[in-house]
């Protein structure tokens, strides 16, 4: 018997249900701008290679664009309309501000979702490609610049604001260590 | 995209009866790869079996020492694991060397193994490809070809397998841990993935309806001073055009012990056992690694824009044996 192609699912978003049918082929992307009036994240490549789209799910960043709306039910779900309080920014949105991370400002929602997620990585201690000793004897490598363009790698710009983009992410980070 | 069904499944049982009851599923992982092939048409599963919530999201220590990595562990997860960036440091430079933040974040074990090439044929429905349609041809050797394979390919298929992670894992004599209808089973990383040959398509030799459950690392003191070195045309979120995963214990002077394999030079992931079985026993130089290097690609195969990477092969090998060495002697 040919399996059904759709379901109706329950999203958890910025603290809220949505519940709603999908064709299964349906990209959480495509459900949070087309279905959901949430636009804020963007639709670059829609092909995982570019970060535009980048949400975070249960709290770690992942791209909506190859994400299946289907496979997300049951996660928590954060939008960039979701991660600041009720007034005012999140410090990430306010060094971005503060420091012109951006320029046209599309590829942006992706890059603070992504810069919220580096921060938090880094502060667990992960590593990274940069790192030059993995082991976890050698403890939490700083966030210096090279961390940090190594870490934002998956979000691209194409009007290059990266300069800007790493420190704001160095700023919003309490570092401020850019070399 | 073709429609598809989609199941959600919370066991192994309930994971292997779905696919063993229909040739045309495939699981989802992170989807990273297979959505994305899915969008395009590559791929075109009838129907999805989304394994990510199987109990197999655990990182073990085995008794003899090694480590069971399960199959739904995120890249993410394995790269942070003090157990694999203590014991096995290459591993976790391979797994960090490859995609970006989000994609490892999503991305699981068992799917990086099955993930498939990025040859540019492979993915243009618009050309032939023998991997994706047997029999229509391979372009690349007459075309595109500056990334394809030096080593072990065919005259029907010259793509490179694409993880980072596999290269490590063949280094370190990973063991794959599988489920069927008919029992579990297991594959060691060089039989895992097959020869070309004939036969493109034929990637693995898993069986039919499988379910890639668990990575199994043997015990490796050897693998505690190793590394991850990988060459790319950007300095991140790049495929390899070349790399190379070594371990090295060095005593009195002398090679006691080598792991050598490498990326992007072929179908697989390339355990270099020439370059090891030369090494063995011998100095620990830069001429004695370059004379290594050479031996494991004198068997090299190379196309009209593909030459290249035999040269930086080598360079590669000669270059991290050497800053291991060092590393042995401080």
């Amino acid at each position: 018997m040919a399996p059904s192609t759709s379901s109706v699912i329950t999203l958890n978003i910025n603290g809220e249900k949505y519940t709603l049918p999908v064709d299964h082929r349906t990209t959480l992307l495509d459900a949070l701008r087309e279905r959901l009036d949430l636009p804020g994240t963007k639709k670059g490549c829609d092909q995982g290679q570019c970060g535009a789209c980048t949400v975070l799910l249960d709290g770690r960043r992942a791209v909506s664009c190859l994400q299946l709306a289907v496979a997300a039910e049951g996660r928590e779900i954060t939008t960039i309309e979701g991660v600041a309080d009720a007034d005012g920014l999140h410090p990430v949105q306010q060094a971005f501000l503060d420091l012109d991370g951006y320029q046209c400002g599309y590829c942006t929602p992706g890059q603070i979702c992504s810069a919220l997620a580096v921060i938090e990585e880094h502060a667990a201690g992960w590593p990274s490609a940069v790192t030059a000793d993995v082991r976890p004897e050698a403890g939490v490598p700083p966030l210096t610049a090279d961390e940090i363009r190594e870490r934002m790698s998956g979000n691209l710009c194409r009007c290059g604001a990266y300069v800007s983009i790493v420190k704001a992410v160095a700023r919003a980070a309490g570092t401020e260590a850019v070399a | 995209m073709k429609e598809f069904g989609y199941e959600r499944v919370f066991d192994v049982p309930a994971a292997v009866a779905l696919l063993d009851a229909d040739p045309d599923a495939r699981c989802l992982g992170g989807g990273t790869n297979l959505v994305d092939l899915m969008k395009t048409g590559v791929e075109r599963p009838a129907r999805l079996v989304d394994v990510r919530e199987l109990p197999l999201g655990e990182i073990e220590l085995t008794p003899d020492g090694g480590l069971r990595i399960g199959a739904t562990v995120t890249n993410s997860d394995l790269a942070a694991h003090p157990d694999v960036r203590r014991r096995y440091p290459m591993l976790a430079q391979a797994v960090l060397a490859g995609a970006s933040g989000q994609l490892r974040n999503m991305a699981t074990v068992g799917g990086n193994l099955l993930q498939r090439t990025r040859c540019g044929y492979f993915t243009d429905l618009a050309k032939p490809c023998n991997k994706r349609t047997p029999g229509s041809g391979c372009p690349a050797i007459e075309g595109e070809h500056h990334n394809a394979a030096i080593l072990g390919a065919s005259a029907h298929c010259v793509a490179v397998h694409p993880s980072d992670m596999g290269v490590a894992l063949a280094a370190l004599d990973a063991v794959v841990a599988y489920e069927t209808a008919d029992g579990p089973g297991e594959l060691a990383l060089a039989e895992f993935y097959v020869p070309v040959g004939e036969t493109p398509h034929v990637e693995t030799a898993l069986p039919p309806g499988a379910l890639i459950t668990a990575v199994i690392l043997p015990p490796a003191p050897v693998a505690a001073l190793s590394r991850y070195r990988k060459v790319r045309e950007r300095a991140s979120y790049a495929f390899a055009i070349g790399s190379v995963a070594a371990a090295l214990d060095v005593r009195d002077g002398a090679v006691h012990e080598v792991r050598l394999a490498f990326g992007a030079v072929a179908s697989r992931p390339w355990r270099a056992r020439e370059a090891e079985r030369v090494l063995t026993g011998g100095p620990a130089t830069a001429e004695a690694f370059a004379a290594a290097a050479d031996a494991e690609l004198a068997a090299a195969e190379t196309l009209p824009h593909n030459g290249y990477k035999v040269t930086l092969m080598r360079n590669l090998v000669v270059a991290v044996l050497t800053e291991l060495a060092e590393e042995a002697a401080r």
